[in-house]
C-alpha cells in the first residue's frame, strides 16, 4: 500500500491477562474515511489510545506518513498532524467555544513561551479558530461558554478543535455517541464535507452512519481484526455477519 | 555494636508508630479519597486522653483502653459533623478544611488542658529493661510498643483481607457505587473506617506519650513522616505502609544516632550539633524523592482501581 | 460597560487605596504598629499571589510554597552575614537560588498528580526547613538576626519605614501586573488549559510538563522576592519561616480571597491577617474560631471573598 498515511502492524496490548489488541494490522489510505467497528469490548478505544500515544503497545508498530511513531509522545503526534477526538467529551468548560478552538490553533503556532501579549486578542489565533468553527457550523456560538453548550454542540466543537490543529488525519472516537437524530444527521453531514480533504479513522457504533460514510471498514473482535474491506464486502462477509453484525442487530433491537 | 542493635530496635519501634498513623491515613485516603491533615491532631488527642484517664484511674492499661475508645468516638463524631461533607470534593478543599481542623484542635486542647503539656507515667513493671540478646538490655515498654503494634498490624491485615467488613472496605475503595447498590450502608462504613483510623492514631499517640511529653502540636512532625511513609509505600496500600514505615523509622533513628558523629568527623569539632539530626531528617525526604523518581506511585501501588 | 462599579471592583479599589494611604494615616497618628502590620500584609500578599499563579491558575496545589519565603530570606541573610551587603548582589542571588530550587522541586513533583503532588511539595519544603536547621553557622534552629538591610547606594534607604512600605507596595503592584499579563498570554492560557484538562492539552499538541515547570519556577522566584523583603523587614530569619504551617497560611490566603483572579489572594492576605490580629485581641484561642471558619470556607465558599462579591452582583 504505497499511499497509506497510517500503517499499523502487529499491534498487541495486554492488560494483565486480557489481550485488548491482538496483532492488529490496519492501513488507512490518504484521503480515505476508514471506519472501525466491533462489539463492545472489542478493543476499539484501546486501539485509538495506542494510535494517539496514550497507551504504549507491548509489540507492533505504528507508522504515520512514512515515519515510525510507535514511541512518540502524545503532543508530538498531534504536531505531526494526527488529531483525535474523545469518546467522552473532553473540553475546557471555562473557555468559550472560540477560545477552545483558539487553544488548538495555538498548540500548532510555535511554542507558547510568550508571556506578555494577551492571547485572546491575537488575530492569528482567532481567525483560524473562527474558520474551524464555521466548518462545523458553530460560528453563531463562538462566544458562548463551553460549559453552557449542548452535548451535540460539544461533539461539533471537539471536531472543530481537531480541525484547528491543522490535522491531516483525524482519529474520531464515537463522535455520534449520545446524539439525537437531528444532531447525528448534522454530524454525518459535517463528516461528509471533511471526507476526501482529510484522512479519517472513525470508530462508531451507529452502523447507519458508518455504512453511509466509510470508504473502507475494518472489523475488530476481541482485539483482532477479522475483516477489512469496502462496506459492500463487509456486508457480504460471512464471518463478520456471524461474529458481529448479527449480534449487533440483535442488541440494537432490544 | 550494642548501640547499633539498640538503635535498630528504636528505629523499628518508631517505624511501628509510624505504621499506626500511616495505616489510618492510607485507609482513609484509599477508601474515601480524603486527604486528612488533621490525622496528627487525633494522635495528639489520643495522648492527652491517655494521660488524663490514666491519672484518673491510676492505671496505665485502663487509661490506654479508655483513650483508644474515646479517640474512636471523637473520630466518628468528627466524621459525621465535618469530614463527611468533604467526600467527593477537590483535594484542595480537604487540605483547607483539615488544616482548619488542626488549628481548631490545637487551640481546643490548649483550652481544655492548658498550654503546659502533660506526662504519662509508666507502670513499674514496664520501666525495667529486658535482656533481648546476651548483653543487650532494652526498655520493656519499647518492646511492648513493638509487640502491640505488630498485633494491631496483624489484626488490621486480617480485618481488611479476611473479613466481610474488610471485603466491603476493599470493594468501597474500588467501586463506591457497587457497594452502595448492594444496599450496604456506605455512610456508616465510612464513619467506621474514619473512626478506626482515628483510633489507630490515638493508639500511636498514647504509645508515644510515655517516651516523649504530651504537648500541643506533637502530632505535626510525626504526621509529616507518616505522609512520607505512605508516599514511599504507595497511597492506599497497607502492606506498603508497613514496609515503608519500618524503612523510614530505622533510617531516621539510625541517622539521628550516627550522623552527628559522622558530621563531627568531617566538620570541625563542636559544629554539627544540630546539623546531625537535621541531616537525618533530610535523608528521609531524600529517600522519598529517589523513590518518586523511579516509582512515582510508590513501592507498592494499590492495585484496586 | 456597566460593570465598573461592581461590589467586587469597589472592594478591590478600596483595599488598594487603603494600602496606598496607610503610611499617611500612620504618620499622622504615629502608629508604628499598623505600619509594620501592613508591610507584612503586602509582603505575604505578594507570596500568596505567587502561590495562586500555580495553584489557582495552574491547578498545582503546592503545600510547600513557604520554602521560597525562607530560601529568599536565608540567601539574603547569609550573604549579609558574610559581608556581602549590596542588594544588587543579594537580591538577584536570592531569586536565582529560589528559581533553581523551584526547578529541582518542580521537575520531580510535576511527575506526580493530585494528592502525591500536594504531599511531595510539602516534603520538599520540609527538606529546606531541615537544611536551615542544619546551618549551625547561621543560627541553626534559632535563626539569626541580620545586622544590615540590603544596601542600594545612597539614594535608597531600606531602614526608612515609609520608603520600605512603598517599595513593597510598588513591587506588589508590579507583581500583580506581571501575573495578570502572564495569565492572559499564550503561556497563561496553556497553564489554565492544563489545569482544566491536561489530557486534552497534550492531545492537541501541548507538551504541558515544560510549561507547568516554567510556571512553577516563576512562582518560586516571585515568592523568593517576598522572602527577601520579609527578612529585610524583620531583620531576622529563622527556619520556621518555611514551616509547613506557613505554607498552609499561604494556601488559606489564596483560597480565602478567591483563586480565580490575580488580586484575590491579596484581598485574602489582608482579610486573613487582619482576622488573626483582631481575634488575638479577644481570645488566645483563635483556632477555635479560625479553624471552623476555614472549614466553612472549604465547604460553602470556595470562591472566597471574591466569589461572594461576585455573587452579590448577581443578586
Amino acid at each position: 500500500m504505497a499511499d497509506a498515511l497510517l500503517i499499523v502492524e502487529g499491534l498487541t496490548k495486554r492488560f494483565g491477562g486480557v489481550v485488548a489488541s491482538d496483532n492488529v494490522r490496519l492501513d488507512v489510505a490518504r484521503g480515505e474515511l476508514h471506519a472501525i467497528i466491533g462489539p463492545n469490548g472489542a478493543g476499539k478505544t484501546t486501539l485509538i489510545g495506542q494510535l494517539a500515544g496514550e497507551i504504549a503497545p507491548n509489540t507492533g508498530s505504528v507508522q504515520f506518513d512514512g515515519r515510525d511513531i510507535t514511541a512518540l509522545p502524545v503532543p508530538d503526534r498531534s504536531l505531526l498532524g494526527l488529531a483525535r477526538s474523545f469518546q467522552i467529551t473532553s473540553l475546557f468548560p471555562h473557555f468559550t467555544a472560540l477560545e477552545n478552538v483558539a487553544l488548538a490553533v495555538q498548540a500548532h503556532a510555535g511554542h507558547s513561551f510568550r508571556f506578555w501579549r494577551p492571547a485572546r486578542e491575537e488575530s492569528v489565533l482567532r481567525e483560524p479558530a473562527g474558520a474551524a468553527l464555521e466548518r462545523v457550523g458553530l460560528s453563531h456560538r463562538a462566544d458562548t461558554l463551553c460549559a453552557s453548550m449542548s452535548h451535540g454542540e460539544h461533539r461539533q466543537l471537539e471536531l472543530a478543535m481537531a480541525l484547528a490543529t491543522g490535522a491531516r488525519m483525524l482519529l474520531l472516537d464515537e463522535p455520534m455517541a449520545g446524539l439525537g437524530p437531528d444532531e447525528s444527521a448534522r454530524m454525518v453531514k459535517t463528516l461528509r464535507q471533511l471526507k476526501g480533504e482529510l484522512t479519517i479513522l472513525l470508530i462508531e457504533h451507529d452502523m447507519e452512519a458508518v455504512f453511509a460514510l466509510a470508504d473502507r471498514i475494518t472489523v475488530l473482535v476481541y482485539g483482532r481484526t477479522i475483516a477489512s474491506g469496502t462496506p459492500t464486502e463487509i456486508r457480504a462477509n460471512a464471518e463478520v455477519r456471524q461474529a458481529y453484525l448479527g449480534e449487533q442487530e440483535a442488541v440494537s433491537h432490544v | 555494636m550494642l548501640y547499633l542493635i539498640e538503635q535498630c530496635l528504636n528505629g523499628i519501634q518508631l517505624g511501628m508508630l509510624l505504621f499506626l498513623l500511616a495505616a489510618g491515613l492510607t485507609l482513609i485516603f484509599g477508601i474515601m479519597d480524603l486527604v486528612n491533615l488533621a490525622h496528627g491532631s487525633l494522635y495528639m488527642i489520643g495522648a492527652y486522653f491517655a494521660a488524663t484517664f490514666a491519672a484518673a484511674t491510676s492505671s496505665f492499661i485502663t487509661g490506654a483502653a479508655l483513650a483508644v475508645a474515646a479517640t474512636l468516638v471523637v473520630g466518628m463524631v468528627l466524621e459525621v459533623v465535618a469530614i463527611r461533607r468533604l467526600y467527593g470534593r477537590d483535594h484542595l478543599d480537604h487540605v483547607l478544611a483539615t488544616f482548619g481542623l488542626i488549628l481548631f484542635f490545637n487551640d481546643l486542647v490548649r483550652w481544655i488542658w492548658g498550654p503546659a503539656g502533660m506526662s504519662l507515667p509508666l507502670p513499674m513493671e514496664m520501666l525495667t529493661a529486658v535482656e533481648v540478646l546476651p548483653g543487650v538490655f532494652y526498655p520493656a515498654f519499647r518492646l511492648v510498643i513493638i509487640a502491640a503494634t505488630l498485633v494491631v498490624a496483624v489484626l488490621l491485615y486480617i480485618l481488611v483481607m479476611r473479613t466481610r467488613v474488610g471485603m466491603l472496605i476493599r470493594a468501597g475503595a474500588s467501586n463506591r457505587e457497587m457497594v452502595g447498590a448492594l444496599g450496604i450502608n456506605i455512610k456508616l462504613l465510612y464513619t467506621l473506617v474514619f473512626g478506626l483510623g482515628a483510633a489507630l492514631a490515638g493508639f500511636a499517640g498514647l504509645m508515644q506519650a510515655p517516651i516523649l511529653t504530651v504537648q500541643i502540636g506533637m502530632g505535626e512532625n510525626i504526621l509529616l513522616l507518616a505522609f512520607v511513609v505512605i508516599i514511599i509505600g504507595g497511597i492506599g496500600s497497607i502492606r506498603g505502609a508497613f514496609v515503608a514505615a519500618i524503612i523510614v523509622g530505622v533510617m531516621d533513628t539510625i541517622g539521628r544516632a550516627f550522623l552527628p558523629d559522622l558530621v563531627r568527623t568531617f566538620v570541625s569539632a563542636g559544629a554539627g550539633s544540630s546539623a546531625g539530626p537535621a541531616l537525618s531528617s533530610m535523608m528521609v525526604y531524600m529517600l522519598m524523592a529517589i523513590v518518586l523518581v523511579f516509582r512515582p506511585e510508590g513501592l507498592f501501588p494499590a492495585t484496586s482501581k | 460597560m456597566s460593570g465598573l462599579f461592581t461590589p467586587r471592583n469597589v472592594m478591590v479599589a478600596a483595599v488598594l487605596v487603603l494600602l496606598a494611604l496607610m503610611p499617611v494615616y500612620c504618620a499622622l497618628t504615629a502608629n508604628t504598629f499598623l505600619m509594620s502590620f501592613f508591610t507584612r500584609v503586602l509582603i505575604l500578599g505578594m507570596a500568596a499571589i505567587s502561590l495562586n499563579l500555580i495553584m489557582g491558575f495552574g491547578g498545582m496545589v503546592s503545600f510547600g510554597h513557604a520554602a521560597y519565603l525562607g530560601i529568599g530570606g536565608y540567601v539574603f541573610g547569609i550573604l549579609a552575614k558574610e559581608g556581602v551587603t549590596s542588594g544588587l548582589i543579594q537580591w538577584p542571588a536570592a531569586l536565582l537560588i529560589c528559581g533553581l530550587f523551584a526547578l529541582a522541586v518542580g521537575a520531580l513533583s510535576l511527575r506526580t498528580r493530585g494528592v502525591y503532588f500536594i504531599m511531595i511539595t510539602l516534603a520538599f519544603s520540609q527538606m529546606a526547613y531541615y537544611i536551615a536547621i542544619a546551618l549551625d553557622r547561621y543560627g541553626g534552629d534559632d535563626g539569626m538576626a541580620i545586622q544590615r538591610r540590603s544596601q542600594f547606594g545612597d539614594l535608597v534607604n531600606l531602614n526608612n519605614r515609609t520608603f520600605f512600605y512603598y517599595l513593597c507596595f510598588v513591587l506588589l503592584l508590579a507583581t500583580v501586573y506581571l501575573v495578570w499579563r502572564l495569565v492572559n498570554s499564550r503561556f497563561g492560557l496553556v497553564i489554565q488549559g492544563a489545569r482544566s484538562n491536561e489530557r486534552r492539552m497534550r492531545a492537541i499538541g501541548f507538551p504541558t510538563f515544560r510549561y507547568k515547570l516554567v510556571c512553577f519556577v516563576i512562582a518560586g522566584v516571585i515568592c523568593g522576592l517576598a522572602g527577601v523583603l520579609l527578612a529585610n523587614f524583620s531583620d531576622f530569619i529563622n527556619p520556621s519561616a518555611m514551616n509547613w504551617i506557613r505554607s498552609g497560611d499561604l494556601i488559606v490566603m489564596a483560597v480565602l480571597g478567591g483563586m480565580g483572579t490575580v488580586l484575590g489572594p491579596l484581598i485574602g492576605a489582608v482579610a486573613f491577617l487582619m482576622l488573626e490580629e483582631v481575634l488575638s485581641r479577644f481570645t488566645e484561642f483563635q483556632g477555635l474560631i479560625l479553624g471552623p471558619l476555614l472549614l466553612a470556607v472549604a465547604l460553602y465558599a470556595r470562591g472566597g471573598i471574591d466569589g461572594i462579591l461576585m455573587g452579590l452582583r448577581r443578586g
